[in-house]
């Protein structure tokens, strides 16, 4: 009973923030100078017929939302109008059919362009990721094992460098070194026009092009998960029940591997959902240098090209993963100790 | 965050403890350089970055060499002298930024847990929200959409990096709400604007001071960012747009590596220096048992200094 109410009250939480973020999507873009329909419509890049289907589209002749039309205070006072033949609920209804819009550049649906960017992404965190928390939590172990020696001390700095490290920066000088001493691609996924046997060739010049980016996510990554396991591990090695293993004489590796790590876990699930936010953060530098084809280095080509449609798509794309991957987390930490959910 | 966080009770008694910080005292050191370079940039810097030169094709990208120590850009300027000017903006950004995130940071965290209740429901569940939204894709939707000038990049930095201060604030607000001196206070007739001036505040202070520094760290880091992505004040050289005009205009293919070696270490010295002396004062601040049960050569001993501050 208890449990359920829980995981109600979660989703609930989660699909509040993802409908806070539609509104700030959509009043961000339609406030801010840059309003992708309206700018869109100016865009020269467009034909007349191109803009009347924007116009069509987005509703663009219509009131933005029920109570004022315009930002002008004159022209407040529109309630009379119907809730339903507004610019806001008809984004909204766009959202939930898939629609979000034509790339100006390519002149190509967001959503396909973004469901293509998305696995390359999930790719790249993926394998990040996975790499960053194993070596982070090895050398965390390690340093708060040896606490106050000379691996400790050293762990510790480097994980600080790691840490203060700009994600973008690492990526250049990695790209710099890496390109000219080993000859690796300078960019992208794929070879441009190479051609390959079967599938098995393909996914490892994928995985050749993939080498430098989680090469720079994993250190730039890898500091603070090595932190965190350190700070805990160090709490629960103080704690009496530790002693008590000791004293029963347990071998120093059962206790660190049956006693100490499991407790150490917890709090590793927490930092790993809440860095979720800088994960993405590094995502949009890394693909940004390597000219990763992802929905960070979308981010940035919409930047450069005005392309508010693709700007507008992969930011809520991201924000909204961002939300279900923490909610996932916070699922999976109360499975993980039952306590939480009683408080 | 320990609730047993003692603040040191003077000026004197707190920098004998912060002493004995190594990675506090080179952190300070390396802060303190940085604070110099920028504040006498015209005096150390060989050239002037905004003067007008004349260029030739072999002042672009030239090697270094006796007369530019770092060699030149993309533009023919002096790498160094670039470099020097460019820790202005870093800081001015890192400075002001983090001091609008702690300002709503330690509002919304004392009035939270000060007060509790519904106030402190509404906050915190905003917080929480604030929380869960990736800050930079947000920063880089807003700045794209307005004018990147440096006071909308300080804005926009300062006014989303507030979510990480609020909630240790005001959990260090609920320990000390619960000490017997806020009770005493109160029942001789306290009010709660002065509570909260007189009691409240000064025992979360040194906790938001060791967060300022963590969080400049993290502003600088976001203005290069930022920087990097294009998304800066085009009048305002930083270290990350130096970075930028190197990356997108032929730095890599010319293989001018003192193009962008350089503005990245500035970046890594100043976010360590933050990040190192964020550490030395949370050692002095809130001293942690720094060994255990299964250390090599064990025994359970209190880090010096630790009795000292009780």
């Amino acid at each position: 009973m208890r449990q359920s109410r829980y995981l109600l009250k979660k989703i609930g939480w989660a699909l509040l923030t993802v409908l806070i973020v539609i509104l700030l999507n959509f009043f961000l873009f339609r406030i801010l100078p840059g309003d992708p329909a309206r700018a869109g419509i100016r865009d020269p890049r467009l034909t007349q017929d191109a803009v009347a289907a924007i116009r069509e589209r987005f509703g663009l002749d219509k009131p933005v939302i029920n109570c004022f039309e315009s930002l002008n205070p004159v022209e407040f006072g529109s309630c009379g109008v119907n809730p339903l033949d507004t610019q806001l609920f008809i984004y909204v209804g766009n959202l939930l059919s898939g629609e979000l819009g034509i790339s100006y550049h390519t002149n190509r649906p967001v959503i396909d362009m973004l469901k293509e960017q998305l696995w390359n992404t999930v790719l790249l965190i993926g394998a990040g990721q996975i790499l960053a928390i194993f070596l982070g939590m090895g050398l965390g172990v390690l340093a708060a094992w040896r606490a106050r020696t000379t691996i400790d001390f050293s762990a510790l700095l480097a994980s600080l460098t790691f840490w203060s490290l700009p994600t973008f920066w690492l990526g250049i000088i990695l790209l710099f070194w890496g390109s000219s001493q080993f000859g690796l691609p300078t960019g992208g996924k794929l070879t441009p026009a190479g051609n390959f046997a079967n599938i098995w060739e393909e996914w490892a010049d994928v995985g050749w092009h993939l080498l430098l980016p989680t090469l720079t996510y994993t250190i730039v990554f890898l500091g603070e998960y090595m932190l965190i396991m350190r700070s805990t591990l160090l709490d629960v090695l103080s704690e009496d029940y530790i002693l008590t293993a000791k004293a029963k004489g347990l071998r120093t590796a059962q206790i660190l591997k049956d006693h100490a790590l499991q407790n150490a876990m917890l709090p590793m699930v927490t930092i790993i959902a809440l860095n979720l936010g800088f994960t993405v953060a590094g995502a949009i530098q890394i693909e940004t240098v390597f000219s990763w084809p992802g929905l960070g280095g979308a981010i940035f080509e919409a930047v450069e090209r005005k392309d508010y449609p693709m700007l507008q798509g992969a930011f809520l794309l991201i924000a909204v993963s961002v939300i279900f991957a923490n909610l996932v987390a916070d699922l999976l930490y109360s499975y993980l100790d039952p306590r939480v959910q009683a408080g | 965050m320990s609730e047993t966080t003692v603040g040191a009770t003077s000026l004197s008694g707190f920098w004998r403890s912060f002493r004995r910080s190594r990675m506090g005292l080179v952190g300070l050191f390396m802060l303190v350089t940085v604070i110099l370079m920028a504040v006498f940039a015209p005096y150390i810097a060989p050239y002037d970055p905004k003067e007008v030169i004349r260029v030739t094709i072999d002042d672009i990208y030239a090697p270094p060499s006796a007369a530019h120590w770092l060699g030149t850009d993309d533009a023919g300027r002096d790498v160094l002298s670039n470099f020097i000017y460019g820790s202005r903006v870093s800081l001015i950004v890192g400075f002001f930024a983090s001091f609008i995130s702690i300002f709503i940071g330690s509002v919304v965290g004392i009035v939270a847990g000060f007060y509790g209740g519904r106030a402190e429901n509404v906050l915190m569940r905003f917080t929480d929200i604030m929380l869960v939204i990736p800050d930079l894709p947000l920063a880089v939707v807003i700045v794209a959409l307005t004018k990147p000038s440096l006071w909308n990049i300080i804005f926009v930095i300062g006014a989303l990096g507030w979510t990480g201060s609020a909630r240790l604030v005001r959990s260090q607000t609920l320990a000390v709400k619960q000490r017997k001196f806020v009770l005493r206070a109160r029942s001789i007739g306290a009010g709660n604007a002065h509570i909260i001036r007189y009691h409240i505040f000064p025992m979360v202070l040194p906790l938001i001071v060791v967060n300022t520094v963590l969080v400049i760290s993290l502003a600088i880091l976001n203005e290069s960012t930022l920087s990097f992505l294009g998304l800066s004040d085009p009048t305002a050289l930083s270290w990350g747009q130096m970075l930028n005009f190197a990356f997108t205009r032929g730095a890599m293919s010319a293989r001018a590596w003192w193009a962008l070696v350089m503005p990245g270490l500035g970046i890594v010295w100043a976010v360590l220096a933050c990040t190192l002396l964020g550490q030395g004062l949370e050692q002095v601040l809130n001293p942690r048992l720094e060994t255990h049960y299964l250390a090599v050569g064990a025994q359970m001993v209190a880090r010096p200094g630790m009795e000292a501050q009780v």
